[in-house]
């Protein structure tokens, strides 16, 4: 038998040097480097902490002395908890409704889209509620519906109506609030539109009029389809500014009357970081739940993100 | 926010003091090294009076480099947690009561019973009990203050009224204002523990201060019958209207207006009312103090006068400084200081010192010091766990605006009870 050829390993390299191995794989690494700062605070800052909730909320601790070991029993706690319903009951209320500053900001943007002396007036001055800070939208509101001298009770006195104490009214009290929050989230969502409307193509519109198209039907089949990206960014933002509601209730009600207007993240935070609170155990087990409820939206939005990018 | 007080200041005060002479014997050890204090004595008025104490503190002991840190007074809450965990000043402010009990717990904060010997627990006696947990002394207290009925004196004698002293003219003199359109109280339950006063006083005249304390520390039910007792007395105030409408959507100052503006005639508040209700215009002619009175003629009076206190945090690093300041704002002369008319506006906890000439710092001074047979409580977030009094206090505002949930409100701290304590 011929002895086999010596194995082309062992001799060295024709041409030049080797090169090295950071010059070999360097167009594989370099994505990785430049993503490592944004990898590392988000494992730091965002994903190690959801598994340490998750491991904080089988314990029963008060943040000081040493955690207790209770299993399931903070989740068990919770399923018999009146208060824990009243803010998931809250928080679907919120959800629904909030949504509604997508067609309202659709239709102000609608409306502002003409090119009229000074329209960037009122183009800034529409926008203007999302630029305050959520404390003071909470405030003016607040005092918009105080039962004695508030702006809403002179104008239903007008019309006879007697006074409506909104904000401590456990019937009222959430969709008060959700009234404030849409002021605001209203702005944004006509400013998402105004831009996504600057992109509608003028020769689909030409032809729509050519087919005899106008007014709703205009509307529905033409501009529309267009603007599905900025209805997609503004059904994300409200929908994560609706679970995030928590600055307009700590602000304008404490999650009063008698706890009825609180919901998941402010019972979260009133449970383990307020002034009474400090069960970070049961806190956390508040904020799994709340974590699993955004999980639905998060994995609907990558999905859709995902479906879209694999049909370009 | 921090103040350094020392080289300028202390060496004025030096040469002043030198002059003097009799300073030496007082202070026979010599404090040095750096003194941190954390204070929650943030509004205006009590920021002046910490800032004072620090600057007398510092004229007698010039090598100490006082360092202070006011720290907003709601903040403070929860802030304490961290520091007195990660960062630990020398001396700290705090609440009496089971306020504490959280760091006693947890050892953060100093046993102090050494200070407490015999001459101050003398002085001292009226609290000494609210800083004693498990034997033991953590802290000292430096003010206190009555909690009472504030009424528009003017409107009583209008319609005719006078000081209650048992509940029947409590209730007939809120029908006979009731009667001229003026609602008997106001109250701002927004923030939910001006309803707390209302229970605290109910509750103590009903069933008694021994009661009252059982209840909060968890050793009788909610369920029980002497405290249906206690919300079957408030149902009657509330049924007949007394309190103003909406109170839930106001905190306590928001509710101040109706009282001025004669819509109200009373609150049920503490002490530290008079003073926006003058700036608002009520002269002192107009404005009026009652102890709150008696409904069950078998119990002895009680009342709530809450405490506001000093602490030196166990991971404190100059404690012999801190020990020292303890000692020096327990004392009588600094007490009836900071708690003068234009100071604190409160009364002293030191039985030794003087009380201010103003008329509600002595008619609250009195009835703690005579009228109050009972005992003293400190107020109900602070006499009950910080969950109990949560879950409670919204029972309670509740309870205000609806009288019939009382068995569904019931239940449910009595469920928390359970699970609390």
């Amino acid at each position: 038998m011929a002895p086999l050829p010596p194995s082309t390993a062992d001799r060295p390299a024709p041409g030049p040097a080797p090169r090295s191995w950071w010059r070999r794989n360097q167009i594989a690494i370099t994505p990785w480097l430049f993503l490592a700062p944004g990898i590392l605070f988000f494992a730091v800052y965002v994903l190690i902490p959801v598994f340490q909730s998750f491991n904080v909320s089988l314990y029963e601790w008060d943040g000081l002395g040493a955690a207790e070991y209770v299993g399931l029993r903070n989740y068990e706690e919770m399923y018999w908890d009146d208060a824990f319903y009243t803010s998931l009951k809250n928080n679907v209320i919120w959800l629904v409704l909030y949504l509604l500053a997508i067609p309202m900001g659709l239709a102000i943007a609608l409306l502002l889209n003409q090119t009229v002396t000074g329209i960037r007036i009122y183009k800034s001055l529409f926008f203007f509620p999302f630029v305050i800070s959520q404390v003071v939208v909470g405030l003016v509101f607040s005092w918009f519906y105080d039962p004695s001298f508030g702006l809403l009770n002179v104008m239903l006195g007008w019309f006879g109506a007697g006074p409506v104490n909104v904000l401590g009214d456990e019937r009222w009290v959430t969709y008060g609030i959700i009234a404030a929050g849409l002021w605001p989230q209203t702005a944004y969502c006509m400013i998402l539109y105004l831009t996504g409307l600057n992109a509608v193509d003028p020769e689909q519109i030409e032809a729509g009029r050519l087919d005899n198209a106008r007014g709703f039907r205009m509307l529905w089949h033409i501009i529309l389809p267009q603007l599905k990206p900025a209805t997609f960014i503004a059904f994300v933002v409200t929908i994560i500014g609706a679970l995030r509601s928590f600055d307009l209730i700590s602000i304008m009600t404490g999650g009063g009357p008698f706890g009825q207007s609180r919901v998941l993240s402010f019972y979260m935070f009133e449970v383990a970081l307020s002034e009474y609170g400090f069960r970070m155990g049961y806190g956390a087990a508040i904020a799994v739940v709340l974590f699993l409820i955004m999980l639905v939206f998060i994995t609907y939005f990558l999905w859709s993100m995902y479906r879209e990018e694999r049909g370009r | 926010m921090v103040t350094h007080y020392r080289a300028a200041l202390a060496a004025l005060a030096m040469t002043t003091l030198l002059g003097s002479g009799a300073l030496a014997e007082s202070h026979e050890m010599a404090l040095s090294g750096e003194l941190k204090i954390f204070s929650d004595m943030s509004n205006p008025a009590p920021r002046a009076v910490m800032e004072g104490m620090v600057e007398r503190f510092g004229e007698m002991h010039p090598d100490l480099d006082i360092e202070l840190t006011v720290i907003d007074r709601e903040a403070y809450k929860t802030q304490i947690r961290n520091f007195l965990t990660a960062n630990p000043p020398d001396v700290a402010n705090w609440y009496a009561g089971n306020r504490m009990a959280p760091y006693v717990d947890a050892g953060l904060f100093e046993d102090v019973s050494d200070l407490w010997d015999a001459e101050m627990s003398e002085s001292l006696a009226s609290t000494k009990g609210a800083m004693t947990l498990d034997g033991k002394q953590w802290g000292v207290p430096y003010t206190y203050y009555q909690w009472g009925v504030y009424y528009r004196k003017d409107l009583y004698e209008e319609h005719g009224l006078e000081e209650p002293q048992d509940w029947e003219t409590f209730k007939s003199n809120c029908q006979t204002l009731l009667d001229n359109d003026i609602k008997c109280f106001t109250i701002g339950t927004k923030f939910l523990w001006t309803a707390a006063g209302w229970f605290d006083y109910l509750n103590m005249r009903t069933n008694g201060y021994d009661f009252h304390m059982a209840l909060t520390a968890g050793e009788v039910e909610w369920t029980d019958d002497r405290v249906r007792q206690t919300f079957a007395n408030w149902a009657e105030l509330i049924e007949m209207g007394a309190f103003i409408d909406n109170h839930t959507a106001y905190s306590w100052q928001e509710a101040l207006p109706f009282m001025v503006n004669g819509d109200a005639a009373a609150y049920l508040m503490g002490n530290f009312a008079v003073a926006p209700l003058r700036e608002a215009g009520l002269s002192d002619d107009q404005l009026d103090y009652y102890q709150f009175p008696a409904i069950n003629g078998d119990v002895e009076l009680a009342e709530d006068a809450p405490t506001d206190t000093f602490h030196i945090p166990s991971g404190a690093q100059n404690k012999e400084a801190a020990r020292a300041f303890l000692e020096f704002v327990t004392s009588a002369e600094n007490q009836t200081e900071i708690n003068a008319g234009d100071a604190l506006g409160q009364l002293p906890v030191n039985a030794n010192s003087s009380v201010d000439e103003d008329k509600f710092l002595k008619e609250g001074f009195e009835t703690l010091s005579s009228n109050s047979p009972g005992g003293v409580a400190q107020f109900f977030d602070r006499d009950a766990p910080a969950e109990m009094a949560k879950v409670a206090m919204e029972g309670f505002q509740e309870f205000m605006v609806k009288p019939d949930n009382l068995d569904r409100i019931l239940d449910r701290l009595e469920r928390a009870r359970q699970r609390i304590y």
